[in-house]
């Protein structure tokens, strides 16, 4: 079906056959025409997980006004559904996110975690940075261990997920290295390790890819998936790639620029798992894009004074 | 190699000179003492042990007092560089008390303890302090506000915060503060030994003045210089290079 202009962020846009549920897209995915992978099963369930109400954010700016980063979001976020957040740069998308991990303090609204209000942070909710945050006095493993420490883990399991989690992002090698010593790629993927080891409920990733090169951004795209899969975690996608956000997310919530208010939601049934190349993937992707231009017209505009 | 070379030379030419002058005989020995004079005076006083046990007193005066500062200036650094209202009031007192020469708590001190060991601890305590808190408000403004927010999210909180992240975090930036406040509680150290009998280095100093022994008073000053130089040059320089090397940092200028 083909989503209709008019559409208001209340009225989600479906892609797939029909407004299938998810077991029922796999099962799809089954019949069709000789599958090389098995379905993975899709953990969604109907209970909210992540609930924002009525949030709002403004931000002290250094001349002493204020500035309106999110404005009245309402979303909920099921438990173990993979949601998508697409829109412009500085629309708050990083914020948002910040908002859930209880870094911040909305200026209004409450944002809940399983009914109970977030006055904080909590190691069921853990976020990668956009900037990453690792910790340059700490190694490699130390860093993935962190988390791990405060939740008071044993030695030894936090030895085993140490090396569980590092070969797990292919950096078997560089345990004993320190961050400024790796790549921007596998600096990425050492901040996804130490995120994935603390096994939080709620994953909140914060562009998590953005500096990857293809082929470890596919083989990571396959493995978070497969994990989100088996285990069931609700994860808060951001990403500026309308691709990886079709190609992951079950659902794609598309921001406007400033102030950031939900535009539009799109909710994506393809069969998992899926590939970033699928025709699928790229005619979703094509649509939200569209999308998207228009807000992002708009912060041109706003920053440059120009449409182009 | 040439850098060494320059400094030897350097060296060489100055002994020489002092050699030199004290050999013309234009002032007396008791005024203007023999490099050889000096080099027994400092043989003799590490052989009969005066020396050890002065260095001995004079370092474990420091440890404490520089320790109690670090550990009291962290607390209040921390404090002062996280709350505006104290910063406004707190840091701007600390500020000010800089100006004053740390000996010039001594004759409070002497009041408070009498001539005591707690006098003495309480002015070397007043030498560093006040750096050490200025370095530590300083560094926690300085430090990336990232670094606490990803140890608050990975559930560090409370002392583990502070001991886990912040203080890891911002030692780049208060390690000169910290090396500044060990050169002031040495200085305030050695000051007050000098004003008040009792054991240490700056009580040495003053005997050999007592004793018209001039050979001895410099055999103690460079003893002072070495130590410094050695705690300064050594121990602290190479700390902050291995922090630079493995923050990936540029090498301190
Ligand atoms: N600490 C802050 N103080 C003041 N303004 C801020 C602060 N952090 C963010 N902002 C502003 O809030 C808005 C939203 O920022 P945010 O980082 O959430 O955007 P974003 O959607 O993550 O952008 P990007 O895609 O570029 O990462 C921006 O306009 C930014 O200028
Ligand atoms: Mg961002």
């Amino acid at each position: 079906m083909t989503p209709n202009a008019h559409n208001t962020a209340s009225e989600p846009v479906f892609f797939g056959d029909h407004r299938s549920t998810a077991r029922a897209s796999a099962t799809r995915w089954k019949t069709g025409a000789a599958p090389s992978v098995l379905p993975l099963p899709q953990p969604v369930s109907d209970v909210p997980k992540v609930s924002l109400h009525g949030i709002s954010l403004s931000y002290k700016t250094t001349n002493g006004s204020r500035l309106l980063a999110i404005d009245n979001i309402d979303l909920k976020v099921r438990t173990g559904e993979f949601l998508c957040i697409v829109g412009p740069s500085g629309c708050g998308k990083s914020t948002l996110l910040h908002l859930i991990a209880g870094l911040h303090k909305p200026t209004s609204g409450h944002v809940l975690v399983d009914d109970n209000v977030v006055e904080g942070t909590g190691t069921d909710r853990i976020l990668i940075f956009q900037e990453l945050g690792l910790f340059p006095w700490l190694k490699v493993g130390e860093n993935v261990e962190f988390g791990m420490k405060m939740k008071g883990l044993s030695k030894a399991e936090r030895e085993e997920k140490i090396r569980y989690y590092l070969r797990l992002v292919h950096l078997s090698q560089f345990k004993d290295s320190y961050a400024h010593q790796l790549s921007g790629g596998m600096r990425q993927r050492v901040a996804l390790a130490r995120a994935l080891a603390t096994e939080p409920d709620v994953l909140l990733m914060d562009e998590p890819f953005a500096a990857l090169d293809a082929q470890t951004r596919d083989l990571l795209h396959d493995e978070l998936e497969r994990i989100w899969a088996e285990t069931g975690r609700t994860i808060v996608f951001v990403t500026h790639n309308v691709r990886e956000a079709v190609r992951l997310g079950d659902r794609v919530v598309l921001f406007t620029f400033r102030p950031g208010r939900v535009k539009r939601e799109f909710q994506v049934d393809l069969p998992r798992p899926r590939q970033l190349e699928e025709v699928d993937v790229a005619r979703a992707a094509r649509e939200i894009l569209e999308h998207l231009r228009e807000e992002i017209n708009k912060s041109l505009e706003v920053e440059y004074g120009v449409w182009p | 190699m040439k850098h060494v070379a320059r400094q030897v030379i350097f060296y060489a030419a100055l002994i020489g000179i002092w050699a030199l002058l004290a050999k013309l005989k234009i002032w007396p020995p008791y005024i203007f003492p023999t490099p050889w004079g000096v080099v027994d005076a400092l043989l003799a006083g590490f052989k009969d042990h005066s020396f050890w046990i002065a260095i001995g007193v004079s370092m474990k005066r420091m440890m404490l007092g520089y320790g109690i500062s670090v550990a009291l200036g962290m607390v209040l650094g921390l404090g002062v560089g996280s709350n505006k209202f104290l910063e406004e009031t707190v840091g701007g007192l600390l500020v000010s008390l800089q100006s004053l020469p740390s000996i010039c708590w001594l004759p409070l001190a002497v009041l408070w303890f009498g001539l005591t060991e707690k006098a003495i601890l309480f002015v070397v305590v007043m030498g560093s302090l006040l750096s050490v808190t200025i370095a530590m408000e300083d560094g926690r403004k300085h430090m990336p506000k990232i670094y606490g927010m990803a140890g608050r999210n990975l559930g560090a909180r409370g002392f583990a915060l502070f001991w886990h992240v912040l203080l890891p975090a911002s030692l780049p930036y208060i390690i000169s503060g910290l090396k500044q406040g060990w050169a002031f509680a040495w200085r305030s150290l050695i000051s007050g030994e000098m004003i008040f009998v009792s054991l240490g280095l700056g009580q040495l100093l003053m005997m050999g003045r007592d004793l018209n022994d001039m050979s001895q008073v410099i055999a103690v000053m460079i003893l002072i210089i070495a130590i410094g130089y050695i705690v300064d040059g050594l121990v602290f320089k190479s700390v902050e290079r291995r922090l630079r090397n493995k923050w990936g940092l540029a090498p301190a200028t």
